[in-house]
């Protein structure tokens, strides 16, 4: 690998395309790096921060970050990893994340990088939002209290789906996903189970119908091993492009 | 060099189902090689009523009445080190599901409004019953708690690996598949 | 309400329609079409927002979420009547908490609640810019100054008996400029067209002037402090996006930063001088459309503003051919915000300027590059254009005699609490904090907050210290805090402000504000331990690095700031200082027990209490 291509990452080498950032790099060099609103087939959106690392000494977020020649990237060091276990207890004292009714428990990225990380307490008092659930829709559930803001259904509903079904209403602490429909209830849009949309929420927010708990404990997701050993799932789509 | 001298230890489930205690003694019999370091001292299982000076206290549930807050102070009073066991006492778990309703309405539902109560129903006031507060709470929010050990309930491996952990001087580490929220 | 679920009336109809038709139903002035709408019809229902989205064109979601982004646009009814006070803590300090404790006790209402019959509602709002004039309030918008409990009880009858604001006490709605010290900016009598016609003379491609402006070493005013010569070169060599390439100049004039309030005198007394400055930038980097982004605190002076841009227009100096110079096309169009600090930041303003939420944009690519609808825009300060108007006129050797070796030219200061003269103070670069508090008549001070909540608090130690870029650079605030003020308070305040202004769109400040608000709340009630200082620190760190925009970065700095140096004002609120001694207290009495033989309680002492 010639040094025009490459970035090192906590020691190690990195080849890169033209065009991609950071994360991209990484995954796709098997170097797992723990993010939440990331998806390797949306364009990057730099909000949840858990991507955050350093590079030559200045904080940035890896998924936002165009990878360049000779970088020196810290990720898997005690500062920053202290860093995404803070961003990691934040988010889960402000929602309502109760495990043990969730039907996403298993196999959510939320509580997977908890695990991968270690964190265990929410350190923060909780802010027990509330958040009622939209059961509306014939096929799916809507369950608020989960959600993290990364607007990967938002995303996809506008640029897969061409449906604009999410949004972001509110601001600040008060920021809040709402639907396409003036009476704000999910069975008044457009929305299909089969939308791209339905697929891509990384925590228990957007839930088809009666198909809950389907896999037993010990089958789930990242019930064998933790999120970072898959790693070639977060590859890029299409290595340097950006859908 | 003599025996060290055993660790006492105290338990108590607050706002809590007792499952954590259930998963405790899922460990089975490791729980005979755990007694020959450990002494209990307050918990349901010696039925010790009040806590002595302990080197670890184990709280099971999250604090969701004026009685949760006594028992969660004499523990931290008394205990060196003091664990939040299982899910309610690290989140507050399934108790505070109702911390978006308001407790009046709860109160008003349960004991005035409900249908088919028996006539005179009203909201119990006996002072024998511990009132229950706005909202449940973590006990962390209560008093500093020194370890979590989260899971609903923790799994007895999770909690034999964390409480072997911690009595052989070890900063307990729990690991993928022992560390878990559910 | 009844208008629910049930569609439009025929008012409201008509009234969205002729909004939308007065912006031609274009979505990218969804800003205005709200607020247009929401003037006549007094809040955005369901209803409301779904004739918008069609009218538009939109998503219904997308018009709600910008709908829903802003503090002045409701989304439920608050009211015909809708009083706002301004909290800042200069408002604070002039009783304003008081005063809507009484209103609100005349109107039997809750702060933050509508009353029963949807006539009123009374709550608070961040800075209103008014800080040499406090208390402030708004009343649908309307800025008044000065109140008083007299005021309240009179502002109280003319709501019960819903007399129209128009027919309110023109009293009350004057605004003071308050110019207590004006130097080159505030006196400059130059007359429109002058800026411009130097600039004609110099060349005829403007790099002559740009070359001015680069010389004169004007960093933005705005606080950043960036190099405005640099800032236009780089849009006019920017090369601009698909079919339709133009560019654009931004005048931001969203003045949110709490304590700051020099940009409206600027647009009060010299807008000629801010809109010529506009108009040179547009010149020099080739734009023939500008805006100026004016906060909707200073709804105000929209009329005022407009009045100016068509005697402009009238005399040549904006339109087509400008000054009779073919080619030269450029007009400019104020545009409104809606109560969001965070637009205040480049990129946000122009995504609101695009119709959308105030978020700011991961950069790079910088608005120099990819601005208002992703073409060359330049952003400067209402300030910064007014010098550069002053510099493409009289010439960069001229402004540099004004100011320091580290800054050229002159900083209008927005200079409000403690003091006799509160107002504004125009100074060459240079000027020494103790200098201001002399001349604005302030004494015994314990503090001066420089540059709002995002800046820099100074104790007494600090007072020598001179306004400028290379030792306090600051946007325009500077609040002074008297002996008597409980320092704590005021950070209270701060802390309050940015977690009421956080954007949400990253992790670390969504949140982080918020649980910062919490322990500080925790503390002011008592209930605070060292432990929750630690945390203070803990979320401070993530927020420096992690944070998306300066918001975030700077939203712990008035908590940094204090703990460092006004730390007992935390200390004397902490009920619980535990600590553990790092000796054995009654073995380092064993000696002297010893020797004497004592052996009584005054004996011994306790390990830890």
């Amino acid at each position: 690998m010639s040094e025009s291509s490459s970035f090192i990452l906590d020691d190690q080498e990195i080849p890169f395309m033209p065009g991609q950032s950071v994360m991209q790099a990484a995954l796709a060099a098997g170097v797992f790096i723990p993010h939440l609103c990331y998806h390797p087939e949306f364009r990057p959106h730099g909000s949840c921060k858990l991507c955050t690392v350093k590079i030559n000494g200045r904080p940035a977020t890896s998924c936002t970050t165009p990878a360049a020649a000779g970088m020196e990237v810290e990720s898997n060091t005690p500062e920053i990893l202290d860093k995404r276990r803070t961003l990691l207890q934040m988010l889960l004292v402000e929602g309502n994340h109760f495990c043990p009714s969730c039907e996403k428990s298993g196999f959510c990225m939320l509580q997977a990088l908890g695990y991968e990380l270690g964190v265990v307490a929410p350190r923060f008092s909780l802010l027990y939002p509330a958040r009622p659930v939209d059961a509306s829709h014939p096929d799916v559930l809507l369950d608020f209290n989960r959600c993290i803001l990364c607007e990967l259904c938002i995303r996809a509903s506008t640029e897969v789906d061409g449906k604009f079904v999410f949004a972001l209403s509110g601001r600040g602490i008060k920021k809040h996903l709402v639907v396409n429909a003036e009476s704000g209830k999910l069975a008044d849009t457009n929305f299909s189970l089969a939308d791209k949309a339905a697929q891509v929420c990384p925590v228990g927010v957007i839930l088809p119908k009666r198909k809950g708990f389907a896999v037993p404990i010990g089958q789930r997701r990242f019930d064998a091993a933790p999120i970072s050993a898959h790693v070639d799932e977060f590859k890029p789509v299409a290595p340097g492009e950006r859908p | 060099m003599n025996a060290p001298r055993k660790l006492k230890v105290a338990t108590t489930s607050l706002a809590g189902c007792f499952g954590c205690h259930m998963s405790f003694l899922d460990i089975d019999e490791r729980l005979l090689d755990l007694l020959e370091f450990i002494e209990f001292d307050r918990t349901p299982l010696t039925d010790i009523k009040h806590c002595g000076p302990c080197d670890i206290g184990i709280i099971e549930g999250g604090v969701c009445n004026a009685e949760n807050v006594c028992v969660l102070r004499e523990f931290r009073a008394n205990c060196k080190i003091l664990i939040a066991l299982g899910a309610c006492a690290v989140n507050g778990g399934l108790p505070a599901q109702r911390n978006h309703l308001d407790l009046r309405d709860i109160l008003a539902a349960v004991y005035v409004t409900e249908e088919g109560l028996v006539p005179g129903t009203q909201i119990p006031n006996d002072p024998e019953l511990p009132l229950p507060l706005n909202q449940v709470h973590p006990i962390h929010e209560v008093v500093n708690i020194d370890y979590f050990l989260p899971g609903c309930p923790p799994s007895g491996d999770a909690i034999w690996k964390f409480l072997t952990d911690l009595l052989t001087g070890h900063t307990p580490r729990l690991g993928h598949g022992l560390i878990r929220y559910d | 309400m009844s208008q629910r679920y049930m569609g439009t009336s025929m008012k409201s109809t008509d009234a969205i329609n002729a909004v939308l038709k007065r912006h031609g139903s274009d979505g990218t002035r969804l800003m205005q079409i709200l607020r247009e709408t929401q003037e006549v019809l007094g809040w955005l229902s369901p209803a409301t927002l779904t004739a918008i989205a069609a009218g538009v064109n939109w998503p219904r979601s997308r018009v709600e979420s910008t709908a829903g982004f802003y503090s002045f646009f409701h989304t439920e009814s608050r009211g015909r009547y809708r009083v706002l006070w301004s909290d800042n803590i200069t408002d604070r300090m002039l009783g304003n908490m008081d005063l809507m404790q009484a209103m609100c006790e005349k109107l039997w209402l809750e702060p933050g609640r509508v009353s029963a019959d949807d006539l009123v509602s009374v709550d608070t709002t961040s800075c209103t810019g008014m800080c040499d004039q406090g208390p402030a309030v708004l009343v649908n918008y309307r800025a008044i100054t000065r109140m008083t409990t007299e005021r309240v009880e009179q502002m109280v009858e003319l709501i019960r008996n819903q007399t129209p604001i128009s027919e309110w006490p023109a009293a009350w709605f004057k605004i003071e400029d308050n110019i207590r010290r004006a130097d080159i900016l505030l006196t400059s009598t130059m007359a429109p067209g002058d800026a411009l016609r130097a600039s004609f003379a110099r060349d005829s491609a403007a790099s002559a002037t740009l070359d001015e402006i680069k010389k004169s070493a004007l960093r933005g005013r705005g606080g950043a402090g960036f190099a405005t010569g640099l800032k236009w070169e780089a849009c006019r060599n920017a090369p601009g996006h698909g079919d339709k390439t133009a560019r654009y100049v931004v005048c931001n004039a969203d003045e949110g930063e709490p304590g700051t309030f020099k940009d409206r005198v600027l647009l009060t007394r010299q807008p000629d001088l801010v809109i010529e400055g506009m108009t040179v930038a547009a010149l020099i980097i080739g734009a023939d459309k500008g805006f100026i982004y004016l906060r909707g605190e200073y709804r105000y002076l929209l009329e005022p503003l407009n009045t100016v841009l068509a005697r402009r227009r009238k005399h040549g100096l904006l339109g087509e051919n400008i000054l009779g110079r073919a080619g030269f096309n450029f007009d400019i169009e104020v545009h409104l915000g809606a109560g969001a600090y965070v637009c205040g930041e480049e990129s946000a303003l122009i995504e609101s300027l695009e119709g959308k939420r105030g978020v700011p944009r991961n950069r790079p690519p910088y608005p120099v590059t990819n601005g208002f609808l992703n073409q060359p825009t330049v952003v400067n300060n209402v300030e910064t254009f007014a010098a550069a108007a002053l510099i493409a006129g009289k010439g960069a050797d001229w402004y540099r005699g004004f100011g320091n070796a580290r800054s050229t030219g002159t900083k209008i200061l927005s200079v409000s609490g403690d003091c006799e003269r509160p107002g504004i103070y125009e100074y060459p670069f240079g000027v020494s904090v103790r200098q201001v508090l002399e001349e604005s008549g302030a004494h015994n001070t314990q503090a001066v907050q420089v540059s709002g909540p995002s800046g820099i608090c100074l104790n007494r130690d600090e007072f020598d210290r001179r306004i400028d870029f290379g030792d306090v650079p600051t946007a325009g605030a500077f609040m002074i805090f008297g002996q008597q003020r409980d320092i704590f308070e005021v950070v209270r305040n701060f802390v309050h402000f940015f977690a009421h202004e956080s954007c949400g769109f990253c992790t670390p400040c969504r949140v982080g504000t918020t649980l910062l608000r919490t322990l500080v709340d925790k503390i002011a009630d008592g209930n605070g331990a060292r432990a929750d200082i630690d945390e203070i620190f803990h979320i401070n760190h993530l927020l420096q690095t992690t944070a998306h925009c300066g918001l975030g970065h700077t939203a712990c700095n008035p908590l940094l700031d204090t703990l460092e140096k006004f730390r007992p004002a935390y200390e004397r609120r902490l009920n619980l200082l535990k600590f553990v001694p790092a000796f054995n207290l009654d073995a380092a009495l064993s000696q002297a027990r010893q020797m004497t033989g004592r052996d009584d309680a005054g004996a011994h002492l306790e390990a830890a209490q």
